[in-house]
């Protein structure tokens, strides 16, 4: 059975008003699905929703999980079963180190106990593949993190929690080229176990992916899906598309 | 959002014990005669005590403390004797005070051959064991009843110096009515290796509790002391009114940790107050984790110049919780210095504030002080004050002062949470991360044992 979130006719309100109406998606392992639109049209909404934030009320629909339903479960538990969503802006921890939040992090996600001193190999490669430098370890959750930094250490975590299905909400905005290049390779070099869902702006992030579908949304409804030439007449005309 | 739900379980039951003698409810001049004669105290001491009865009863209540007013002194016992002879060793102890002790722990702390073990049960002292060694060295830590036995000259000589019978409202109570409580002398030059350490504990229900501490630190000393505090549930109010003197003579460091952690229904009013001499240091690390209400704000005189302070001070309050606590500095020599720090943690509506003085009048040339209040905040409903009083008129003092209030707000959890973080377990690394610079000071045990009360108290956060 392939495996992967099916999000059907979903809708979402926050308080009284709808942000989102009958969205369908769904995305398997080994795919990677692009989702654009203009600022306020629900891309994060739907990404709230797949994490579990409880400030988003679920009036209709459903989001499972390789058949299991996603909205029976606390986003803990959703992370669990291997569910990654990224952050649009990623919030301080003041006074909780990096490494030891890593560490539970990855403790929480695997079922697992591991030394610090073994955890600090593991977290060592991939720093360096993400360009933070070690030093980071000693500070404090994203406390004083540069834009970028924040950014980086969200892939950082993508790539120490090795989720099933990664919904990374505009974790491209910010990036350095470089940063930008390990982004991709982290999306190619996972694609086999992992599915993806991209929330961007910009064509940038699709210089070295390949999407499998491309989707548009607006007013919190997805209005197109296609290929890159959805992309191009994004990048040409903007949203004036229908 | 949900509420976060306290759990502190493991403190919360009682022993059926009879009490030798219990006086009923209600303060009289006559109450604190009685008591001093079953305690076969010299007339001195008697006569102390009836001063300070007449300081307690001219006072007004405190107003500057919210909640003070449904406090009512009328309907506390003012003493209760459990057990009418002291034990030197644990086999002593009567079965039901063991079986307390035991659920709270206390023995394994003992046996992993702690400098002296002392533990006050309600009024009186059952337990104490200093170890030969302290012996050796001159070092005197006992009950503060036994010290005037024992130890007369000194006690005459310090006790109600720091804080004089007439200090304040409960500060006078509490000379009147005080029994048990640890004496500690450290002789000149003597450095005491391990933390001595008590614990007190309320079990009957409505019992005041009065104990007096004495800490003497001669020339050169060097001496820890470290209390924790636990008491039994009840739904009638319990009070503590404790007072703790410290001396530090000439070169001496004093350091004296208090984790406090009194069941939800006692009110928790503590002087506490330290003279530092000539380059004294004092330091005073105070958690507050428990109780109703607290009012205690550890000070420091530094009377003499390169007197030094450190105040750190932790207040936690959950539902139905207030801790007014904080720190003063008080700098009457010059080439003082004083560091305070404050962190406080306030949920479902608990409430914290910070109070602070310092003080640096003029001639105290050259003295510095640095104070920093950190308060996190869970929820709305919580409420976290600072007043942070200073009364400068030296210029060359050299004064920082910095707050702050951060809060752990739902996109923190959620953060946390959506990395696979069980949202109490998100909670609790936060919360362990505010106070952690609290921890690292603290002996390795009671680090132990904060880290474990703070995980209790945030345990079933969620259900
Ligand atoms: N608490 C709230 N109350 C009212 N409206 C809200 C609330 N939270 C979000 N919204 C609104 O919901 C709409 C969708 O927001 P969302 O964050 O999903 O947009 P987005 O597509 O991610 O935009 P962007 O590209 O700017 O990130 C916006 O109009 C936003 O203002
Ligand atoms: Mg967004």
């Amino acid at each position: 059975m392939e495996s992967g979130v099916d999000i059907e006719k979903l809708s979402v309100r926050i308080k009284e008003k709808v942000l989102l109406r009958g969205v369908s998606l769904h995305v398997k392992t080994g795919e990677t699905h692009i989702l654009m639109g203009p600022n306020g049209s629900g891309k994060t909404t739907l990404a709230r929703a797949i994490l579990g934030d409880k400030r988003y009320t679920v009036t209709d629909g459903k989001i499972e999980f390789n058949g299991a339903d996603l909205l029976k479960l606390k986003p803990h538990e959703r992370a669990r079963l291997g569910i990654f969503v990224s952050f649009q802006e990623p919030v301080a921890l003041q006074g909780v180190n990096t490494l030891s939040f890593l560490k539970t992090a990855y403790e929480s996600v695997n079922s697992t106990k591991i030394t610090t001193s073994e955890f600090k190999k593991i977290v060592g490669k991939y720093l360096e593949k993400v360009g933070l430098p070690e030093s980071i370890n000693e500070r404090h959750v994203n406390e004083g993190f540069s834009g970028g930094e924040k950014k980086k250490f969200e892939l950082l975590q993508l790539l120490l929690l090795k989720p099933k299905v990664a919904i990374l909400d505009e974790i491209d905005t910010g990036l350095d080229l470089d940063a930008m290049k390990a982004l991709s390779s982290t999306v190619n070099e996972m694609l086999p176990e992992t599915g993806f869902l991209i929330i961007t702006h910009s064509d940038r992030i699709l210089k070295h992916i390949k999407p499998t579908l491309v989707n548009v949304m607006k007013d919190g409804s997805i209005i197109r899906s296609g290929g890159m030439e959805l992309v191009e007449e994004i990048e040409k005309g903007g949203y004036k598309i229908d | 959002m949900e509420k976060l739900e306290i759990q502190a379980d493991r403190y919360d039951f009682k022993e059926d014990i009879d009490y030798k003698v219990r006086f009923p409810n209600g303060l009289s001049e006559r109450v604190i005669k009685n008591l001093s004669d079953i305690k076969g105290e010299p007339n001195w001491m008697k006569e102390f005590r009836l001063n300070a009865y007449k300081f307690f009863s001219r006072r007004p209540m405190p107003n500057w403390i919210d909640g003070l007013d449904k406090l009512n002194l009328n309907d506390i016992s003012y003493f209760a004797l459990a057990s009418d002879k002291k034990s030197t060793s644990w086999e002593d102890v009567p079965k039901k005070i063991k079986d307390t002790y035991d659920k709270l722990g206390i023995p394994e702390a003992e046996k992993r051959a702690l400098g002296g073990v002392e533990a006050m049960f309600d009024s009186t002292v059952v337990y104490n064991n200093v170890r030969e060694e302290l012996k050796k060295e001159g070092i005197i830590f006992c009950d503060t009843d036994s010290a005037v036995k024992d130890y007369p000259e000194l006690v005459k000589k310090y006790f109600g110096k720091v804080v004089s019978p007439n200090d304040n409202k409960f500060a006078a109570l509490n000379s009147a009515l005080w029994s048990g409580g640890s004496f500690i002398y450290v002789p000149k030059g003597v450095k005491v290796k391990l933390p001595l350490q008590a614990y007190f504990r309320i079990n009957a229900a409505n019992m005041g509790q009065f104990e007096r501490t004495l800490i003497i630190a001669d020339e050169g000393a060097d001496v820890t002391y470290v209390e924790g505090c636990s008491a039994t549930t009840y739904s009638k109010e319990s009070l503590h009114a404790a007072v703790v003197e410290i001396i530090a003579m000439k070169g001496a460091h004093v350091k004296y940790i208090t984790i406090q952690n009194w069941s939800s229904d006692v009110y928790n009013l503590v002087t506490k107050r330290a003279f530092a001499y000539e380059n004294a240091y004092v330091e005073w690390i105070d958690a507050n984790i428990g109780a109703k209400l607290t009012a205690k704000y550890p000070s420091v005189y530094m009377l003499e110049p390169g007197a030094k302070a450190n105040i750190l001070s932790i207040a936690f309050a959950d539902k139905g919780q207030h801790q007014d606590a904080g720190a003063k500095a008080i700098h009457l020599a010059p080439a003082t210095s004083s560091v305070i720090r404050s962190k406080s943690i306030c949920l479902n509506g608990g409430r914290t504030t910070y109070r602070g003085l310092v003080k640096i009048p003029r001639g105290s040339k050259d003295s510095n002080t640095s104070v920093t209040c950190d308060a996190l905040i869970f929820d709305d409903d919580s409420r976290t004050d600072t007043y942070p009083y200073m009364e400068i008129s030296e210029e060359s003092a050299d004064v920082s002062h910095e707050a702050s209030v951060g809060k752990i707000g739902e996109d923190q959890r959620l953060y946390m949470e959506s990395r696979g973080i069980p949202e109490n377990e998100g909670i609790n690394m936060v919360v362990l991360g505010f106070v952690g610079e609290f921890i690292k000071e603290l002996p390795m045990e009671f680090a132990l044992e904060f880290n474990r009360l703070i995980k209790i108290n945030m345990e079933n956060a969620v259900g």
